[in-house]
């Protein structure tokens, strides 16, 4: 189906089913228990949840197949954000013309960056695009928010004033919020079904739409003579430039294309929350994705989106735990075995999200070096060898010595 | 190309399931109209405390947090109720708030703002919180404010300094009890004219961001007021650690007063520098060089430890206060967690305690009875004496302390000294004033 063959097109079925049904997948706990603290079926979350996917899904084009590490891919991503605030500003809040123009100038953006920095390659390559995305960081945090010419609103974050433009905003008619044709990216539809409570958000829909039409593409990508290229690259550049062909087209527009992949998911964090801030652009931003794409499987489809999805879950549930949540989880035990068990857990929640993280990251590395994708491989690989074993079992045959 | 089989067995099911699919909505109807976002309907209200609990201002954030809980306590009536018994409005009981139980979350900002408004979004969207407040940084502060005003909620500002907070972005759901830029150069400036005299060179250091600019522009126009000159303002990078070569310049400038619109670690590295290079042990234009801090905080002096002797600034509120209201919080605060609050802590425990209060005196969580409750409010024995939430503005109007180093320290707490109460009217200023001027409060919004 759409030109894939028949394992891709039920990789994309059943990303496309999970998507849809999030907002259930995320709930599993009744609201009101205790364990509702690890749901994370929220609009936020699950917008963050895609989003990082797409951004991760495009680092995973330039990373995964051309083994090109950059290190600064957290430009693009800031730079598609202000893009699109920017257009709020002058036109309206339809987020349309904002993404479009978001991805458009992370691709002139990241050919300008991609022509310099895959003059070099290795470490030479990653250190030149963290430069630039530093240098780019540095301009929108101060240089470009001066009062004379403020592009970026510096610390503050670029935002919609009541005095812009915004030529084609009607505030009778549309909501003042950024919308699609009149339907508001906030707009949840709450259901309630017995103890539980599961919330659809337009924005979030927008945003799994968009990242189901990535992922599509990506498939395409991975799947076509150009990905083929690409991976050539991966395994050997030298040789490649040795029979004459040119690689460096290849590379910058895989540079460029996941440039773009980057753009797009800044325009649509703008999409869903109009404020663009300068520490999108910040090296530990682009530190993130990279830490993304390896914990879930860099070169894998389905990696770079699990990944994303792992990290910003620790970062948003994990940071919100704190002492007080843990003495009502405890609260059945006696007081001073109460008060052990909160003091031996205090340091990996709250504040400690950061150290669960990186232990989980640490193990992930250590002893899956393909990430989430191969832990999954091996779990399934487990399940059908006890499978094969118990059926081999039945009939053990001796060998015929 | 893919072929399209069409059956009539198929055509039934796709419009059965297209059938449900548009009767959905009409299924669920939403489960009850709520009159605003989160409307607390149960026996508790959720409040949520949005902190940096990592990142650059994590120590302020860790005392903001105790505050809260400490405040959380006293509403509920726990402990000795700390400033509840010392505050004018006699409106809380020490019974929740409106006979509520008050439960919290917390979140961290990371001080960016992109993480703060995750982290408030996440308390707005699934723990139901009706309020929000924190934060230690004015970009937070105006990015998650923004956010409130669009969900519905209250912010109400913890440790913000710049003039936008309550000017060019202030919003009808944000409020501000913490002083701004404005007022610390309106207090500084007649305490630096007794001091130090009208004929005076002064030298900025700013750090390179909207606060150190709001801050910078402050204190110039207030010492240009009473005679001074500025001899030079130079923008410092905000990642920077070493400030020897931006202070190199100041001693060939002709400036004696060196000023340092700095925060946090920046000021503590900026000061240490300028302490090293001898500028204190200089003469020039016949008079001692001085150094000034306009913004000042204990954990800030704690952090440049010496260096701060002598030196003078401004801050919202300091442990040694001798009203009732500061000793009540100071000695609650010390019995529940042996040592004083710092500034950050005080306004958050305030700010909590007047959202509260207001939610009674409005006998609604609603956002714009609360607002309504708020503003133009007067109030009294909160550490700060006779207290206005202006109306025009959202933003208190108290006394400002203009503070000194302390020569001989006590202890490690006592490292500031008080050197004059600066009375409310002279930090006051029109609600249009030109450094606050170019925004508007719009309507307050109740969501949903």
């Amino acid at each position: 189906m759409f030109g894939l063959n028949k394992k891709d097109t039920s990789v994309l079925i059943i990303v496309a089913v999970m998507v849809m049904l999030a907002p259930f997948l995320l709930n599993p706990f009744p609201s009101a228990s205790g364990l509702a603290q690890f749901n994370a079926g929220y609009p936020d979350l699950m917008q963050k949840f895609v989003i990082f996917g797409i951004f991760a899904i495009g680092f995973n084009i330039l990373f995964g197949l051309t083994g090109y590490l950059s290190f600064g891919h957290a430009a693009f991503l800031g730079v598609g954000s202000y893009s699109c605030v920017w257009m709020f500003k002058l036109l309206g809040y339809n987020v349309l013309p904002g993404i479009l123009l978001s991805i458009a100038v992370s691709g002139v953006f990241a050919l300008l960056i991609g022509y310099v920095s895959l003059r070099r390659s290795g470490i030479y390559f990653s250190i030149l695009t963290l430069a630039f995305a530093q240098m780019s960081y540095a301009l929108a945090y101060s240089v470009l928010s001066n009062p004379k010419f403020n592009l970026t609103n510096g610390e503050t974050g670029l935002q919609v004033y009541a005095d812009d433009p915004q030529w084609f905003h009607n505030p009778d008619r549309l909501p003042d919020l950024p919308h699609l044709f009149g339907l508001s990216m906030r707009a949840t539809y709450k259901l309630d079904l017995g103890a539980w409570e599961f919330q659809f958000n337009a924005g979030y829909y927008l945003c799994a739409v968009i990242m189901l039409a990535c992922f599509y593409l990506a498939i395409r990508i991975f799947r076509s003579p150009f990905g083929m290229m690409l991976r050539a690259v991966k395994s050997n550049q030298q040789r490649m430039n040795y029979t004459g062909l040119n690689s460096r087209p290849y590379t910058l527009a895989a540079f460029v294309i996941s440039g773009m992949y980057a753009g797009l998911a800044g325009g649509l964090l703008s999409a869903v929350d109009p404020l663009a801030g300068a520490e999108r652009m910040q090296w530990t931003a682009s530190g993130e994705v990279v830490l993304m794409t390896i914990l879930g499987g860099a070169g894998t489809l389905i990696g770079p989106v699990l990944g994303a999805g792992f990290i910003k879950y620790f970062e948003n549930i994990f940071s919100k735990i704190n002492d007080y949540v843990l003495h009502s989880w405890f609260s059945f035990l006696p007081d001073g075995m109460e008060d052990a068990v909160v003091f031996l857990i205090h340091p990996f929640i709250g504040k400690g999200w950061h150290l669960t993280l990186g232990i989980l990251f640490m193990l992930v590395v250590i002893f899956l070096p393909g990430g989430l994708v191969e832990g999954g491989q091996r779990l399934v690989n487990w399940i059908r060898g006890r499978k094969a074993k118990s059926s081999t079992a039945a009939h053990e045959t001796n060998p015929a010595e | 190309m893919t072929k399209f089989d069409v059956s009539r067995r198929g055509v039934l099911k796709s419009g059965a399931f297209a059938g449900a699919g548009v009767a959905l909505p009409t299924i669920f109807t939403a489960s009850s109209a709520a009159a605003f976002t989160n409307e607390p309907t149960g026996s508790s209200v959720t409040l949520g405390f949005n902190v940096p609990q990592t990142g650059p201002y994590a120590d302020e954030g860790a005392d903001e947090l105790r505050a809260y809980e400490l405040a959380v306590e006293h509403l509920n009536g726990g402990g000795d109720g700390g400033m509840m018994n010392t505050f004018s409005s006699k409106a809380l009981q020490g019974s929740g708030i409106l006979g509520k139980k008050v439960e919290y979350v917390t979140g961290d900002t990371q001080t960016k703002s992109d993480a703060a408004r995750a982290s408030a979004k996440s308390m707005i969207e699934k723990d139901g919180a009706v309020m929000i407040t924190g934060g230690s940084s004015s970009g937070v502060a105006i990015a998650v404010q923004g956010l409130c005003q669009e969900a519905g909620v209250i912010f109400m500002a913890g440790l913000t300094h710049s003039n936008d907070t309550t000017g060019k972005d202030k919003k009808a759901n944000g409020f501000r009890h913490f002083f701004n830029a404005y007022m610390s150069g309106a207090a500084l400036a007649p305490v630096l004219k007794n001091l130090y005299g009208t004929d005076r060179k002064a030298y900025h250091l700013t750090a390179d961001y909207t606060w150190g600019w709001s801050q910078e522009e402050s204190i110039k126009a207030a010492t240009e007021a009473m005679g001074w000159q500025t001899v030079n303002t130079v923008k410092t990078p905000l990642a920077a650690t070493d400030f020897s070569s931006y202070i190199a310049p100041v001693l060939n400038s002709g400036a004696d007063v060196l000023v340092l619109n700095h925060y946090g670690g920046n000021m503590v590295n900026s000061l240490t520098n300028a302490v090293q290079f001898g500028l204190r042990d200089k003469q020039v234009n016949g008079k001692n060089f001085e150094i000034v801090v306009p913004l000042y905080s204990r954990l800030m002096a704690k952090g440049a430890g010496a260096n701060v002797k002598g030196i003078h600034g401004s801050t919202n509120w300091h442990w040694t206060l001798q009203d009732e209201g500061s000793k009540a919080f100071v000695k609650s605060f010390g019995t529940k967690y042996g040592f004083p609050p710092s500034q950050a802590a005080h306004t958050c425990y305030v700010q909590t305690l007047l959202y509260a209060d207001a939610v009674e005196r409005a006998g609604s969580f609603n956002p714009c009875a609360v607002a309504e409750a708020l503003e133009g409010y007067e109030f009294d024995g909160l550490g700060n004496g006779p207290t206005l939430y202006r109306a025009e503005d959202h933003q208190c109007f108290k006394d400002v302390l203009v503070v000194r180093g302390k020569e001989n320290p006590t202890s490690e707490f006592d490292l500031l000294e008080v050197v004059e109460v600066t009375p409310r009217a002279q930090v006051e200023y029109a609600p249009d004033h030109p450094m606050f001027a170019g925004g508007s409060l719009g309507e307050c919004n109740p969501g949903a």
